[in-house]
C-alpha cells in the first residue's frame, strides 16, 4: 500500500488553497535498469478531489507528471472545519484517499 | 484430483501457473481502468496527435493564458508549472509537453467554482516548448512556453 499523500487546506480570502503532496515513483516506461532491462510504467492515471462530497478538480495524468507528484489548486465555497478528499488511482490499479480539515 | 493438483503446484510448473495467475489479475484492473483513463491521448507522440485525441480540433492561441515555470530548468526530473487561464467559463486546462516522448503530461477538469488554476510538477526529457490547452465554453485556446532543459527527466 502507497505512503499516505500530505495535504495542507488552508483559506486564502474567501477561497481554499490546496497543497497536495503524493508519494508515489511515478515510473514513465522509458527508463532502463542496471542490466538494461526497461522498468515497467507505474504512475498515477487519475486523481479527484472532493470537498464534502463536491468534486473540486479531477484529473488525468500521464508518466510525465514528476516523481512523487505536487498539486495545488484553489476553489470556492468552502469553509474552515469543511473535509478535502483526495484519491488517486494507478496503472496497477492501487489506489488511495486521504483526508484533510481545511484550516 | 486434489493430490495431483497439488503436486503440479509444487513443481516449477506451478511456480509459472501462479506467476500467471498473479499477472492475470495485476493486468485486468488496468484494462478496466483504461477505459476511463484516455489512454489514446496519453499515448500520442506529437502535439497535433495529442491535440485531436482530446478533442481539439483548431486551438486559438490567447495570451489570456499564462504559463508560469523557470525559463531554465536544471533538473528535467521536476520542473514547476503553474497554468492560469484568465479565459472565462475555463472547463479544462492540459499540459502538453512537445518534445517528450508521450507529448500530453495532464489534463486537469475545472468543475464551476474552482479557480482555473493549476500547480504542479512535470518531467521533462529534453528542452522543449510546453503548451497549455485551455477548453472554455466549449472552445479550445492554447498558449506556449519554451523551457530550456540542462538535464533530462528521462535518463535517471
Amino acid at each position: 500500500m502507497a505512503d499516505p499523500m500530505k495535504i495542507r487546506a488552508a483559506m486564502a480570502g474567501d477561497k481554499v488553497e490546496v497543497k497536495v503532496l503524493m508519494a508515489h515513483e511515478m515510473e514513465t516506461g522509458q527508463r532502463k535498469d542496471a542490466s538494461g532491462k526497461v522498468i515497467p510504467a507505474w504512475f498515477i492515471q487519475s486523481v479527484t478531489a472532493t470537498c464534502n462530497g463536491r468534486t473540486v478538480l479531477a484529473a488525468e495524468w500521464g508518466t510525465a507528471v514528476a516523481k512523487n507528484p505536487f498539486l495545488s489548486f484553489r476553489f470556492s465555497g468552502g469553509k474552515p472545519g469543511d473535509k478535502v478528499a483526495i484519491s488517486w488511482v494507478d496503472n496497477h490499479g492501487d489506489k488511495r484517499t486521504d483526508e484533510a480539515t481545511i484550516s | 484430483m486434489r493430490s495431483s493438483r497439488r503436486k503440479v503446484l509444487q513443481g516449477t510448473g506451478g511456480l509459472a501457473v501462479m506467476g500467471l495467475a498473479a499477472a492475470a489479475g495485476l493486468v485486468k484492473p488496468g484494462i478496466a481502468r483504461a477505459e476511463a483513463w484516455n489512454k489514446a491521448a496519453f499515448e500520442t507522440n506529437s502535439v497535433p496527435e495529442a491535440m485531436k485525441a482530446v478533442g481539439a480540433a483548431q486551438p486559438v492561441e490567447s495570451k489570456d493564458i499564462v504559463l508560469n515555470s523557470p525559463d531554465i530548468a536544471e533538473n528535467g526530473a521536476v520542473v514547476p508549472f503553474a497554468v492560469e487561464s484568465r479565459i472565462p467559463d475555463t472547463q479544462s486546462i492540459a499540459l502538453l509537453i512537445e518534445k517528450n516522448p508521450n507529448v500530453l503530461a495532464a489534463d486537469f477538469q475545472i468543475p464551476q467554482g474552482t479557480d482555473p488554476w493549476i500547480n504542479t510538477r512535470v518531467k521533462m526529457a529534453q528542452t522543449s516548448r510546453v503548451i497549455a490547452l485551455v477548453k472554455a465554453d466549449g472552445k479550445y485556446y492554447y498558449n506556449a512556453k519554451e523551457v530550456k532543459v540542462t538535464l533530462g527527466g528521462c535518463g535517471g
